[in-house]
């Protein structure tokens, strides 16, 4: 065996050189690992969550027995399920649009009790599964406008609001129907945060909560209604802002005087209690004139009271809509 | 040893690729569809608060010499201001090309009637200056007081910025009020510092940022 040769001197690697591949590394690594650092610290700040809401399987359960599909449906296309239960204002479950699927995954939305009462003559409690039972369940494709000028085309299953009222016999002195969500901070963990008065409330006048389109929603697109948009049972008033459409009612109470509703509370000079979808009059820190179909790029006009002028608008004739805004 | 050329020299092409990378991220979701329900809205609030992101972390060099005595950020000011140019810039165009659709007449109505984006806008025109300003040379050119006095822009167009993130959201006050509080101690700190150690020359004392009053 021949004894290692030292390499020839020409081939042993400078000393200068030798440092500099040293360093070459060491800044190598370094760069590496700023980038890699400064890259994942800036997404963890800015970016949103993933959705992972799956579009429904034909074996999941939760399908309700839909009667019919009433005429009073938009023939627009629908927004596909995946947006429409990933993208929500839901502040029970977080403000921020991600947050309400992310937040209410375990939300248990039976058993449910829906108390109505107030200006009645016959004052109830109703088990939510036998309200769905006892009453026929249309398919309702409506659009729906937030506030924010954006929209959703939304197949609701549900029944008129006016068939609930009618079974509990509201007196002559009803004026107003009052809607309140469940509060419930260790279910619904956006309450423990103080950015609305808990619990939300809402109301309609009872012209309004008479009208044939207005509905109480217990699912959609076949199904029962997930968390994130408002399980068990919401209301959905296509022709006003989506806020005014309350989840997870748990009181129906008839009145004599107007309520509060909480967004008008909130910042009355932003939200008002009729809150009718109106391209005329802007909301102070943006226009109202246009919107953003969801899943659409061009933002398309909005209509006035959000195209159901036909069917509503008498109920507001002689009003000043842009105080009563 | 071999004498070093410049101290950290990956420094400042880390810190680059490290900027793009939501850039790419925002793209890559844009592609894939996975940047939720309503893109556009997504990316433009990516973009802006990227842009606050590095507007501030701007604005923190300064502050971690003179508390900490760190002196590698500031190798990195001008980097971190000219990424929070872009990303500004890239936040506008995509309003005004993506959400509003090249609608020009709309924009200079929103610009005109919307307090929220007035500011923002106004933000990013005070940025302007300072990107062109923003070489060696230009130092040379315009003198390092008269310089310094331009640059003293980022103050105002920093507070407008988080004036346009309060105002823009709807109820929920508090990631916009972090932002707004980090900015208030860098702020203060100059502030601190100016009053504890009197302006020793001239042009230094001809440089004070506006920061008390505009902040609250």
């Amino acid at each position: 065996m021949d004894p290692v040769k030292p390499p020839p001197p020409d081939e042993v690697t400078p000393e200068p050189l030798f440092w500099r591949r040293r360093e070459f590394l060491r800044d190598a690594l370094l760069f590496t690992a700023t980038s890699v650092g400064v890259g994942a610290g800036l997404l963890s700040l800015v970016r949103g969550r993933p959705r992972d809401e799956p579009e429904p399987g034909p074996g999941d359960p939760g399908r309700l027995d839909v009667a019919a599909r009433s005429p009073l449906s938009t023939t627009e296309p629908p927004t596909p399920y995946r947006d429409v239960t990933s993208y929500n204002n839901f502040y029970e479950f977080g403000v921020d649009k991600d947050e309400p699927a992310a937040l209410s995954r375990g939300f248990q939305s039976r058993p449910w009790t829906v108390t109505v009462d107030g200006e009645v003559g016959k004052p109830a409690i109703l088990d939510v599964e036998e309200l769905v039972r006892s009453f026929p369940l249309e398919e309702r494709i409506y659009r729906m406008r937030c506030v924010e000028a954006w929209s959703m085309v939304i197949p609701w299953v549900g029944f008129p609001l006016r068939d609930l009222l009618a079974r509990v016999e509201p007196t002559a002195r009803a004026k107003y129907v009052a809607f309140t969500t469940l509060f419930d901070p260790k279910r619904m963990p956006g309450q423990n945060r103080r950015v609305l008065d808990w619990p939300y409330v809402e109301g309609l006048r009872m012209d309004e909560a008479m009208h044939p389109l207005t509905l109480i929603a217990v699912g959609l697109y076949g199904r029962v209604l997930p968390a994130q948009n408002g399980a068990p049972l919401r209301l959905v008033v296509p022709w006003k802002y989506g806020f005014k459409g309350i989840k997870s009612i748990v009181r129906i109470r008839l009145t004599a005087e107007q309520p509060p509703t909480t967004w008008s509370a909130a910042a009355p000079s932003e939200y008002g209690f009729y809150a009718n979808v109106n391209p005329a009059v802007d909301h102070p820190r943006w226009s109202q004139a246009t919107e953003r179909r969801i899943g659409e790029l061009p933002r398309r006009p909005t209509l006035p009271f959000n195209g159901y002028a036909e069917q509503v608008a008498g109920l507001y004739t002689g009003m000043d809509l842009r105080r009563n805004f | 040893m071999a004498p070093r050329r410049r101290p950290l020299p990956w420094l400042g092409p880390a810190v680059l690729l490290g900027a793009l990378v939501p850039l790419l991220s925002i793209a890559w979701r844009a592609r894939s569809g996975e940047l939720g329900a309503n893109p556009v809205a997504e990316a433009l609030n990516e973009l802006g608060l990227l842009a606050l992101v590095f507007l501030i972390a701007s604005l923190a060099c300064t502050p971690l010499r003179t508390v900490l005595g760190w002196t590698w950020p500031i190798r990195l000011r001008r980097l971190l201001g000219l990424v929070a140019f872009s990303y500004a810039t890239l936040h506008f165009s995509v309003y005004v090309a993506l959400d509003q659709g090249f609608d020009l007449r709309a924009v200079l109505v929103d610009i005109a009637k919307r307090r929220f984006i007035l500011v923002g806008f106004t933000a990013l025109v005070l940025l302007v200056p300072l990107a062109l300003t923003s070489t060696a040379a230009s130092v040379r050119r315009l003198g390092y007081v008269r310089w310094k006095r331009v640059h003293a822009l980022v103050y105002p167009a920093a507070v407008l910025a988080v004036i346009h993130f309060v105002w823009r959201v709807k109820k929920d006050l508090s990631e916009p009020l972090v932002y707004g509080a980090v900015l208030a101690v860098l702020l203060l700190v100059r502030v601190v510092m100016r009053l504890r150690r009197p302006a020793p020359a001239a042009s230094r004392a001809r440089v004070a940022p506006l920061a008390d009053g505009a902040r609250r």
